[in-house]
């Protein structure tokens, strides 16, 4: 069959809908103007700008350390969850867990970092702990609707692992920890990758529920963009963006390699 | 075909009542919910007895199995094996190991370390079990597939490393789930003879499960017919096959012919059936459980009749009827014929066709009389 014009036209806008607005602020970030939206010539200027700017890079790094703790804290208990949800049939209590776990996927920002703000007021007026706001409670609140992401992505893996596999490891003088360490944990290690990452990027991303936790002197990345763009975009913000966005792309395609590497751990037919 | 053990007494430990069982399964009730998926079993298996249990779905076998196996507790009822009561015992503390259904091999082990997987948990030496596992990587002649991964191996050769794994501990029972299910026709017969030979040269016990009623008669020294939860038959397969005790058994394996019959005479050596649906008496040369005008069901194979053109002698004016062929299908090796009585009742009746394209064959619409002997069926009450 001939190609028409129709399916290469509406791939290109596709793609340029997609990546667009990434690769203008790519080209923008080389831009030797102080105005963003004028081009004046290729410079490296705002880059050593970037890296002379205590405050942004502080934010930055504040920013990674949040998202990786936060999304380990995340890992280990939605990842529970998630064994308990799926393993156990029946206990009391499963309903209401199940709910609860999903629940920030559906709740607006604002209502989580809200009620949040609330418990550790309320905790601090009570138990003398948190002790003001900051990182914690920031790391807190990331790791609690993080929780929820990866506890959606290991639970969808933990359903299609053939429990028989568990029973034959079992079956041959495992004890049930032992089982979940040899067994379960390898076969469903890319998802546990994936809701680490997933956790990683919503925690880095968050603007809104990190605003309502924070106190002062902890101003994550998000916040401290948001806050200068108010005061009229810098070209430095798409400097920073722009390494950002080439860190994650190579740990995307990192993890896209590593999965072709170990193909198909689910144990095909015939 | 698989061999199966010689005939002889010792081989056949079941007729010996002192014989010690090696598994004692007594009084078993496993229910989930309501709903009884085994029912009051009591079964006795003996050492390197090779013991089917046959089904169709829902028959609770694999239910039975997953007990011995320690995934489900009894709701009531012991299980005993080598004379230690199982209760309680979990299955990575039981004497026993079992091939799954569906094979369930690590996805991200080799093959070498599938198979060494057991052996790792008892914590044996390297060396040893390095030594078993190329032991057993022979034995199931996979010798060069050790470093390969479960997807890079066909269907039967996943078989194999499945058993291999289950064989690796040297469990002195071995449960085998549907162990050729996945396979198709030609490698099954082949796994099957391979599978016995294993069975006879390490003289472990198996107990196997299967809905295929080939598979059971071919493998098996003994069979337990499972339904509905219950055991209809425990027996060799000759028993069961010749002589069921039940019309759920005699239906259940093979094809049959069934009528139902009221006894006329009822002596110590012979019982007398008048059967409408046949169109004749049936005369059984042995005594029988019964009494005068009980109704009652005679079930005979297809190959125990005979057919004939001409009306033959009929003892005892009786096991003599006639009909017309309605249907024929060729095997190659015999004819089966489908014939319509008199009564408009249908039987089957099978031939050996030892005549080459025999040209006076029976054929279609023909009259014809079908016979059988005094002891060629089975009168069943139940």
């Amino acid at each position: 069959m001939r190609r028409g014009w129709f399916l290469p036209i509406t791939t290109a806008l596709g793609f340029g809908f997609l990546y667009g607005p990434i690769l203008s602020l790519v080209i923008f970030s080389f831009n030797e103007n102080r105005l963003v939206t004028v081009w004046s010539g290729f410079s490296l200027k705002w880059y050593g700008e970037l890296f002379r700017d205590p405050q942004m890079l502080s934010a930055a790094w504040l920013s990674l350390q949040i998202a990786a703790v936060s999304a380990t804290i995340a890992l280990v208990l939605g990842t529970l969850c998630a064994v308990a949800l799926v393993r156990f049939k029946k206990f009391r209590g499963r309903t209401a867990l199940a709910g609860m776990s999903s629940a920030p996927l559906v709740m607006p920002d604002v209502i989580t970092g809200l009620s949040l703000l609330l418990l550790f007021v309320a905790m601090e007026s009570l138990l003398g702990w948190p002790r003001g706001r900051g990182s914690l409670t920031i790391t807190i609140a990331h790791a609690t609707f993080c929780l929820a992401y990866v506890c959606v992505v290991v639970q969808s893996r933990l359903v299609d692992l053939d429990l028989s596999l568990e029973e034959a490891a079992m079956d041959l003088g495992a004890t049930p920890v032992r089982v979940f360490f040899d067994i379960t944990l390898p076969i469903i290690a890319p998802a546990l990758i994936s809701g680490w990452l997933l956790a990683f990027t919503l925690s880095l991303d968050d603007l809104v529920i990190a605003s309502f936790v924070s106190g002062p002197g902890s101003s994550t990345l998000p916040m401290v963009i948001f806050s200068k763009i108010r005061l009229g975009v810098s070209p430095d913000v798409n400097a920073l963006a722009t390494i950002i966005i080439g860190v994650v792309s190579l740990g995307v395609i990192a993890a896209t390699l590593l999965q072709m590497r170990r193909p198909a751990t689910k144990q095909g037919r015939g | 075909m698989a061999r199966k053990p010689e005939i002889a007494a010792d081989t056949r430990p079941w007729r010996d009542p002192s014989a010690k069982p090696f598994v004692r399964i007594r009084d078993v009730t496993k229910k989930f919910g309501d709903v009884a998926a085994v029912w009051n079993v009591s079964l006795d298996i003996y050492r390197t007895e090779l013991f089917c249990l046959l089904g169709g779905s829902g028959s609770g076998k694999s239910t039975l199995l997953r007990m011995l196996a320690g995934f489900e507790e009894p709701t009531s009822g012991t299980i005993e094996i080598d004379g230690q009561d199982m209760s309680g015992v979990p299955p990575y503390n039981r004497p026993v190991n079992m091939m799954f259904q569906s094979y369930a091999l690590f996805p991200h082990m080799s093959v070498e370390q599938n198979i060494a997987y057991g052996l790792k948990r008892d914590r044996l030496p390297r060396g040893e079990i390095n030594d078993r596992v190329a032991e057993l990587l022979s034995l199931v002649k996979l010798e060069d597939y050790g470093p390969r991964k479960p997807h890079q191996l066909s269907g039967g050769q996943r078989q194999r490393v499945a058993l291999a794994r289950a064989l690796a501990k040297r469990p002195k029972l071995l449960l085998l789930d549907e162990p050729l299910g996945a396979l198709d026709k030609k490698l099954r017969e082949e796994t099957q003879f391979e599978l016995v030979k294993i069975q006879e040269s390490l003289g472990v016990t198996f107990i196997v499960v299967t809905h295929d009623q080939e598979e059971a008669m071919t493998l098996a020294t003994r069979i337990g017919v499972m339904n509905q939860g219950e055991i209809a038959m425990i027996g060799e397969p000759t028993d069961i096959y010749e002589f069921p005790n039940s019309r759920f058994v005699a239906g259940f394996i093979g094809s049959v012919n069934m009528v139902e019959g009221v006894v006329t005479e009822d002596e110590p050596d012979h019982v007398r059936i008048r059967s409408a649906e046949l169109g004749c008496d049936i005369y059984v040369a042995h005594g029988v459980d019964c009494a005068p005008d009980q109704i009652l069901w005679w079930a005979i194979r297809p190959e125990k009749m005979q057919l004939s053109r001409e009306k033959p002698e009929a003892s005892h004016d009786a096991n003599v009827t006639s009909g017309v062929v309605e249907e024929i299908g060729y095997l190659g090796d015999m004819s089966v014929y489908q014939i319509a009585l008199d009564s408009g009742k249908r039987i089957r009746v099978s031939q050996t066709n030892t005549v080459r394209g025999n040209p006076d064959a029976i054929t279609w619409e023909e009259k014809v009389y079908v016979s059988w002997g005094d002891n060629a069926g089975s009168v069943l009450t139940v």
